[in-house]
């Protein structure tokens, strides 16, 4: 299985993902996955810029990832799906019954959410979401960087 | 005469405010150089705090690395804006200290004489 990592982080390809992730997983490819940077040629440029040759950037609508995901998962390089919410993760995760695990990147403060973790900020509909994919199986942890420890849910959404 | 430029520097961490620290302290210049982190700021909140710091008038905005949140952050922040503002990736303090004495003219002309300092202070010392 080449998809090393699902990662759900707000800020979608940055310093983190590329050399905190990119570096020891030797990622090959990122797989963005959000309906308006698929939609923004300027935008999917911006993020270009931030990728390093030897890594290919792909952007892709859910509709297109929840098509595709089985193609990355067989791809042989090692690759990163990664999307900017809980939303179009669920979206996804609800698409993809090979999608098993989730991992809380950075979801940051905004109005109505609760900080759970130093940078991961839910409101309890979030959370209700993501205990439901547990419910179906699916692993969700928060994990910022390789170097630390996997935060299961159930330990920071109480 | 025209307004001169503002400066607004962005960063991880706490770099940002060292190299405005640092500018500051070697040039006497004060006021010209804003610094903003991306500490704990998702997309959105990094935009306010550069839109904030940007204020009303023309603007080159200092980019530490060239892709990610910080120059994300930045380019919508300036596609945003009804004035000119510039963006530079690469921010080094010599750059910085360039800018600070020649803030007129257009933001993109500025951007461009930023990123040819920068570039030069870039050297192989002798050993």
């Amino acid at each position: 299985m080449s998809v090393a990592v699902v990662r759900v982080d707000d800020r979608l390809i940055h310093g983190q993902v590329i050399v905190g992730w990119g570096q020891p997983l030797g990622l090959g490819f990122i797989a963005l996955v959000d309906d308006g940077v698929r939609a923004s040629d300027w935008e999917q440029d911006l993020y270009k810029m931030g990728v390093p040759p030897g890594i290919e950037a792909i952007f892709a609508s859910v509709d297109e990832a929840a098509r595709r995901f089985a193609e990355w998962e067989r791809d042989p390089r090692v690759g990163l799906v990664l999307t900017g919410d809980i939303d179009t993760i669920t979206a996804l995760a609800a698409r993809v019954p090979s999608l098993h695990r989730i991992t809380l990147g950075g979801v940051h403060h905004r109005p109505g959410r609760v900080e759970r973790l130093r940078y991961v900020y839910l409101t309890d509909e979030e959370i209700a979401k993501l205990r439901a994919l547990v419910a179906r199986g699916v692993e969700v942890s928060a994990q910022d960087v390789p170097t630390a420890r996997a935060v299961p849910l159930a330990e920071f959404a109480r | 005469m025209s307004e001169p430029l503002k400066g607004v520097v962005v960063s991880h961490a706490g770099l940002a405010q060292s190299l405005v620290a640092a500018a500051e302290a070697i040039s006497g210049v004060t006021g010209a150089l804003v610094p903003v982190t991306n500490d704990g700021c998702d997309g959105g909140r990094l935009q306010a705090r550069i839109g904030e710091a940007i204020g009303g008038g023309p603007a080159v905005v200092f980019v530490d690395l060239p892709g990610g949140s910080c120059l994300t952050g930045a380019v919508r922040t300036a596609r945003g804006q009804g004035h000119g503002v510039a963006v530079v990736t690469g921010v080094n303090l010599a750059m910085l200290l360039d800018f600070v004495f020649h803030r007129e003219g257009a933001p993109a002309e500025a951007a461009e004489r930023a990123r040819e300092a920068g570039g030069r202070a870039i050297r192989i010392a002798p050993a």
